[in-house]
């Protein structure tokens, strides 16, 4: 079903369609080639060597008179089933064994694994060498060996696609259900790496042929054989007496060899469409439907009818976030909350200029200490409004600790090189001021932290850094992104206090992302609700925990209140 | 890191051994054919017979391995049966020619490949679209095919490069440049498009890792976060990537030798094969192997400096 959408769009592709057609036709000659031969491809005529393109002789003749034109036609099936064949090789040993050492995993597996890497290891010219040496000069014999050498592409990838699907639902399903185990492999998962497995066959039948050729072109093929690379040997050896001779059988690989990867590239292109972007949609589509608020300028964080969208395939601009507006003040703490896909990331990552590179700006404005952030012509935040203002004014504290230190530097690295660039600090310098930073966190042992790699430090401790280092330049704005999701209830509440602590030490202006009511509560003065990338309602904290306007908002309060917590307990507890 | 070393050295010296012993039941476990191949067709079986006995081949085949593996323990892989000199001596006179052309040639890859592959990744654009069509150029032009294109045009019609030979350096360091430069551009060209491709992936998937944005929030250029922290998190697939490609190009090679007429370790596999020298054979294989097997030991090496996992413990 898939397959067959896909092909449909194969065939839209322009390159896609170039490569169907060209494939076509090299396996129609393959096949009918004899038909279409003028002459007989391997009849030498002593009288007509070496002549030109005539109406008698299309593409000439070679160095012993035979017709090249007939040569070329007719070599096309020597030339298809040295590609057929290795596939077919590689197709019937990597495959099965692919299916089995991702079904069943542990021994089979592990010698199928190192059974691949071996083969991969081994340089395949120099086998095929070898194996000539011995099994004689049939270029078939020499194609079965490179099939064997080249299975493990198959495998590995009929391993990865069945050790992806194995545990899916629906195989556990069928297995529940009393089908037996080959059954459940050859229904299901084969129906999952077919379209891989098409790219791949592409992939290693231009393989094959290159090959094929490289080895007759070196002369150790079957020299009464007509191929393409006899034809090109025959070239090479005359190629002080008729260049030409190289050009026809080259253009054929060539152009095959295109074909082929051609076709693998569009096929998988249809496949992952719905990733791929066709056309940008014009950043201004949108901004003359919503007038948009002048800026006062008195507020440190000012966004108004701000939408963003992502360029689809069919051209259309899928919006993420809608007509959301909303200011911060200088010593203030204004939540976002909403549940995953509500656009609150999305609207966080807008005002540092942190959106995926395809992400637009369709509309509204940012606005920092009064000065513009969106660049009218682009529909992105201006890269040089942003320079100033990154790491200096405004900092991020993200949601996964783990994942945003660099693995491969340690924690005092990544702490003292941007405050070396942005505060101008020396390196020993940079170093104090982060061990005291580190302090300030609640960080017992910085020297031993300081030295450490991320891989050594536990999440609580690398969230406290990022927010050692969010906080090192001493900001007028944090944007929180669901900062203690991450962490351990206890680790949670420490994290808070944290930074409730630096807010009012340093007087920052927070937003704070959250799906979570109990952390707006304990932390915010504001809120804003979000629900499908628009404004639900927004206010003072106590009055929407107390009376919600909207529905949406009552039902986000009590799906996290489980019947445990009662409301007035939170609100009052804020209150008290 | 030790520990992890000696692991790979022991794998790597497996593989060599279930190598080389598979080779050898392979290559000789029909004598009579190498009989044939050495007599030629129109041998008759005295004459097959006789020769069988002149170079050991009447013994068992299992008494015959040992005793090749016993001697090549030893270092000592046979005489060859063409020429009558010690396989050995005889490699390692072709070896250094396969050696300046595929290492020179795999460095300036790799130079290549990650500049380009990054600038793909990073800049897009109309550089990203050359690396792609490269891409589709270099897998459909075999790297032969473009060695003999740059015979015809720069050697043949054009006389700015020797079309073969091989100049030694101590001879004439230019000369030795020139016979080098079209060997050395067909392989170069033939490897760094696919490479690129590959490390653009790498980029690319490396850039959309979270710490890449937090480092931007932070305030530093991406010019820093590009050359210290994605190259570096890029590098194990970089090396990966380049090293199957130097596996790659030692079977490139053996056409290019070919073409431009190099007396290199290609050239003599192609001989040996011609001519069916098997201890020759057996000692090109042998000897491939190790290099395979130093190359995937060096890439570990880096790879284990690279990642502070492993540098640590």
């Amino acid at each position: 079903m898939k397959l067959k959408v896909a092909m449909q769009r194969l065939l839209k592709n322009p390159l896609g369609l170039f490569s169907v057609i060209v494939i076509g036709f090299v396996i129609f000659l393959a096949i009918f080639g004899n038909l279409l031969s003028r002459y007989n491809a391997n009849t030498p005529d002593i009288l007509h060597i070496s002549q030109g393109i005539s109406a008698k002789h299309w593409l000439g003749t070679d160095s012993v008179g035979r017709d090249v034109y007939s040569r070329l036609i007719v070599g096309t099936r020597t030339t298809m089933i040295a590609a057929l064949l290795v596939s077919l090789t590689a197709i019937v040993i990597g495959v099965p064994s692919g299916l089995l050492a991702g079904y069943y995993g542990k021994k089979i597996d592990a010698v199928g694994s190192w059974i691949a890497n071996m083969l991969m290891s081994l340089p395949a010219m120099i086998v095929l060498l070898s194996v000539r040496a011995t099994l004689g000069s049939s270029i078939y014999m020499s194609m079965l060996v490179f099939g064997i050498i080249i299975a493990p592409g198959f495998f590995r990838l009929t391993r990865t696609a069945v050790m992806g699907v194995r545990n899916e639902l629906y195989v556990d399903a069928a297995r529940v259900s009393g089908l037996s185990d080959t059954r459940i492999i050859v229904r299901h998962i084969l129906s999952v790496v077919r379209a891989p497995l098409i790219i791949q066959i592409a992939i290693v039948s231009g393989i094959a042929i290159s090959l094929q050729s490289g080895l007759e072109f070196l002369g150790l093929g079957d020299p009464k054989m007509v191929s393409w690379g006899v034809m090109l040997n025959d070239g090479f050896r005359n190629i002080y007496i008729d260049p030409t001779l190289i050009i026809w059988p080259a253009i054929a690989i060539a152009l095959t060899m295109a074909s082929l990867v051609l076709f693998g590239n569009a096929f998988r292109d249809a496949l992952e469409d719905s990733k791929k972007i066709f056309s940008k949609a014009k950043p201004d589509a949108l901004v003359a439907k919503t007038p948009i608020l002048q800026h006062s300028g008195e507020h440190l964080l000012e966004v108004s009818n701000l939408a963003i969208g992502y360029p689809q395939a069919n051209g259309e601009l899928r919006q993420v976030v809608r007509n959301v507006s909303f200011h911060v003040d200088r010593g203030e703490v204004l939540g976002i909350v909403g549940e995953s896909g509500s656009g609150k990331t999305q609207t966080a990552f807008s005002i540092l200029g942190l959106l995926p590179s395809n992400a637009q700006i369709v509309s509204g404005r940012i606005t920092f200490s009064g000065e513009s952030l969106v660049s009218p012509e682009t529909g992105k935040i201006s890269d040089s409004a942003m320079h100033s203002l990154r790491g200096k004014k405004i900092a991020y504290i993200p949601q996964e600790p783990m994942s945003n230190l660099d693995p491969n530097f340690t924690i005092g690295h990544q702490l003292v090189r941007p405050m070396m660039k942005v505060l101008g600090l020396s390196k020993s310098g940079a170093k104090a001021k982060a061990l005291s930073l580190m302090q300030t966190v609640g960080i017992n042992n910085p020297e031993r932290v300081f030295a450490s790699y991320p891989h050594e430090i536990s999440g609580g401790m690398a969230q406290r850094i990022l927010i050692a280092g969010a906080v090192s330049c001493e900001p007028d704005l944090l944007i929180a992104d669901e900062p203690t999701t991450a962490l351990d209830v206890t680790i949670q509440a420490e994290v808070l206090d944290l930074l409730r602590n630096l807010q009012s030490e340093l007087k920052m202006g927070i937003l704070l992302v959250t799906h979570n009511f109990g952390v707006v509560a304990d932390l915010c003065d504001r809120v804003l609700v979000m629900q499908n990338g628009e404004m639900v309602e927004s206010g003072n904290v106590r009055e929407i925990l107390k009376s919600p306007a909207q529905g949406y908002t009552q039902e986000l309060l009590n799906s996290m209140l489980v019947d445990r917590t009662p409301l007035e307990y939170l609100t009052q507890a804020k209150g008290a | 890191m030790l520990r992890f070393l000696a692991k790979r050295l022991v794998s790597g010296l497996s593989l060599l051994f279930v190598i080389s012993t598979a080779t050898y039941f392979l290559i000789y476990s029909s004598s009579s054919n190498i009989a044939i191949n050495i007599l030629g067709e129109g041998a008759t079986p005295d004459q097959i017979k006789l020769k069988d006995a002149q170079l050991g081949l009447n013994q068992p085949l299992t008494t015959r391995y040992l005793h090749w593996l016993q001697h090549a323990l030893t270092g000592n892989f046979g005489i060859s049966w063409i020429n009558n000199d010690s396989v050995v001596s005889e490699i390692a006179r072709r070896l250094p020619v396969t050696l300046t052309l595929v290492l020179i040639a795999i460095a300036l890859a790799a130079l290549f490949a990650t500049i380009l592959g990054t600038l793909a990744a990073v800049r897009g654009g109309w550089i990203d679209k050359c690396v792609q069509i490269g891409g589709v150029l270099g897998f459909a032009i075999p790297g032969f095919l473009l060695a003999i294109f740059l015979i015809e045009f720069l050697a043949i019609k054009h006389h700015i490069f020797p079309a073969t030979g091989w100049v030694k350096f101590g001879d004439s360091p230019y000369n030795w440049l020139r016979s080098i430069t079209l060997p050395i551009v067909s392989l170069v060209l033939a490897t760094v498009t696919s490479a690129a491709q590959q490390i653009r992936s790498a980029v690319k998937t490396v850039l959309e890792r979270d710490f890449v944005r937090t480092l931007t929030s932070r305030g530093l250029s991406r010019r820093e976060i590009i050359l210290r922290h994605v190259l570096r998190s890029a590098a194990p697939t970089g090396l990966t990537v380049l090293s199957l490609q130097f596996i790659g190009m030692l079977g490139g090679t053996v056409i290019i030798e070919h073409i431009f007429a190099l007396p290199g370790m290609g050239d003599l596999a192609v001989n040996a094969t011609t001519s069916s020298d098997t201890p020759l054979i057996m000692g090109i294989v042998v000897f491939t192997v190790i290099i395979v097997i130093i190359v995937n030991l060096v890439v570990d090496l880096l790879n284990g400096w690279l990642n502070p996992k492993v540098r640590v413990q």
